[in-house]
């Protein structure tokens, strides 16, 4: 049985999971932070003790990400197929479910990045607001900086879950590494292969989260 | 006479709506003049943080004007406000450094706020930690410096942008006694090098009295009393002043339930003198001393002493005007 183990063919197959599952998550995480992050700091300032507070607007922020947060991903991208079909012209294969795993990691990215936000001390925003900073520098040359290192973490956290979200869109034909455990696993009675993929994934994840730390600490420094 | 570089007028500012309103000042008339080292005091809760944020709109006065440097900075558009707040800046109790910015980076921070040229930035930075002396500390980052350090760093922030008016929240509170006296040494000298009008809000006298020239007593959101802090101290008219400027004389009236109480007010040469001893020996009557506490102002020794005289009207009496006769000072205290 572990004869498959020396055939290029397994190798080249999980090979090419293994890059279908980077593509996935790569894009997603960037794509879910190009909405979620501006999202996230919206979400913090106009919060009642807020920089700029708005109550309205957050309160209709904070609801629409509330709701699309307690869809369950399988369920989601199900929904979304139409629109899945509209952008990508087939609701198969990874670059269709780039389209779920953005708008399900998302809302998700803007609680991480409004919590980042959160974390600097208001005696600081008080202290720039008394050297006459704009709400924007304040944004930029404040709140992101100060809060880079948390927000690293909170970028770690994000990307495993949609490395997580990746392998489970396996089970709707999404490709990747998650597709090879559930094909050869669940459907074909592989378990070899099933757990050379979940061997892979559990590295993939270490990987990602160790990095993440390291480079969380090396930017902090208020650590020393 | 100087002009006035603050001027405030009948303000108010209450917090909340409603019932629920709560009110931190009320009718605030507050002039600071030009160049001096003005010290508000008050316990806390007495408002004073909310009257120095009120002198840069950190909060905006509910009523009243406030005028800095002979502009009404209540009516300024938002953009002329951040333009207006480079020369009122602010230290603060918690330093409230950038800590992911290096020492030098913090003091460019307002400089790159105001859209410096980096280059000219960090030359005035350098030249600024000099003068606060941490010139070389200017790779360090916050987390790396000492609390001292730390507010030093702020006020070479402060003064980044040469401001005209330095507002102090509570700098010093912080700090161990050796670390406030050179704070406020520091503030002193550039006070006196650079013209720069400084506001001091403390609740500890101390600070006061070791470098401001004038003061204002905030108690329960109105200031009760104004003006040299030599003239407030030696003749402290409210029970919040005596509060302030004597702990634990007010502990020491209230105790006393019966009997007559004067309060004795020593300034200049008769602080040096055994009073006391004197009118004790030449009355032959004892005196009961509920309080007693000494204070160096602007160089010259003040003194209060809280007295129980005795019983006898006749020895009373004669030990007044034996006060008298010494130049001393006196005034009956109210016993409850």
């Amino acid at each position: 049985m572990f004869a498959t183990l020396a055939t290029a063919d397994f190798w080249l197959m999980m090979g090419r999971g293994l890059l279908e599952t980077f593509y996935m998550v790569v894009v997603s995480t960037l794509l879910a932070y190009l909405i979620g992050l501006p999202l996230g700091l919206v979400l913090a300032v106009t919060d009642s003790e807020g920089l700029r507070p708005s109550p309205v607007l957050n309160k209709i922020l904070g609801t629409i990400v509330n709701l699309l947060r307690s869809v369950p991903f399988l369920i989601m991208v199900f929904l979304l197929n139409g629109l899945t079909l509209l952008i990508v012209g087939t609701t198969v294969g990874s670059t269709a479910m780039i389209v779920g795993l953005v708008v399900a990691a998302f809302p998700f990215v803007a609680r991480l990045v409004e919590g980042s936000a959160r974390e600097v001390d208001r005696g600081i925003l008080e202290a720039s607001v008394s050297m006459g900073a704009s709400t924007w520098q304040i944004i930029t040359k404040v709140i992101l900086p100060e809060c880079k290192p948390s927000l690293i973490n909170g970028a770690t956290v994000a990307t495993t879950t949609i490395l997580g979200y990746s392998a489970m869109a396996g089970i709707l034909g999404g490709g990747g590494l998650g597709s090879i455990a559930i094909n050869y696993g669940y459907y074909r009675r592989v378990p070899l292969t099933m757990w050379v993929a979940v061997i892979i994934l559990v590295l993939l994840v270490q990987l990602i989260q160790e990095l993440g730390t390291r480079i969380a600490n090396r930017t902090d420094k208020r650590i020393r | 006479m100087s002009e006035p570089i603050i001027e405030i007028r009948g303000l108010r500012k209450t917090f909340g709506q409603g019932e629920a309103a709560v009110t931190a000042l009320d009718g605030i008339d507050l002039s600071i003049e030009k160049g001096e080292i003005y010290g508000i005091i008050g316990l806390s809760g007495a408002g004073k943080s909310t009257l120095v944020r009120c002198m840069n709109l950190l909060e905006t006065p509910t009523e009243g004007t406030v005028r800095v440097d002979g502009q009404e900075i209540t009516t300024l558009s938002p953009k002329e406000l951040r333009k207006a707040r480079q020369s009122i800046t602010m230290i603060f109790q918690g330093f409230n450094l950038l800590m992911q910015r290096s020492a030098l980076d913090n003091i460019c921070f307002p400089l790159e706020l105001s859209g410096t040229p980096r280059k000219e930035a960090i030359a005035r930075a350098q030249e600024l930690l000099k003068v606060v002396g941490l010139e070389d500390r200017e790779g360090a980052y916050p987390a790396q410096l000492s609390g001292g350090q730390k507010q030093r760093v702020a006020i070479a922030r402060a003064l980044a942008t040469n401001p005209k008016v330095l507002l102090c929240d509570e700098a010093t509170s912080a700090l161990d006694p050796t670390t406030t006296q050179s704070i406020l040494a520091l503030l002193q000298e550039l006070n006196r090098s650079l013209g720069v009008t400084v506001v001091i809000i403390t609740h500890e006298m101390k600070v006061v009295e070791q470098i401001c020239g004038r003061v204002a007593i905030l108690a329960e959101s109105h200031v009760v009393e104004e003006g040299k802090v030599s003239e407030v101290f030696r003749h402290p008219k409210t029970a919040a002043a005596r509060q302030l400027l004597m702990p634990g004389s007010e502990t020491a009236r209230e105790t006393l339930a019966q009997g007559r109480a004067y309060r004795i007010t020593f300034d200049g040469s008769t602080a040096e003198q055994p009073v006391v001893s004197g009118m004790v020996l030449s009355c032959g009557e004892p005196v009961n001393i509920l309080f007693a506490d000494m204070k160096n102002i602007e160089g010259k020794t003040y003194g209060q002493m809280l007295l129980q005289l005795p019983e006898n009207e006749g020895a009373a009496a004669r030990m007044l005007a034996y006060l008298e006769s010494q130049h001393i000072t006196y005034t009956e205290e109210e016993v409850k």
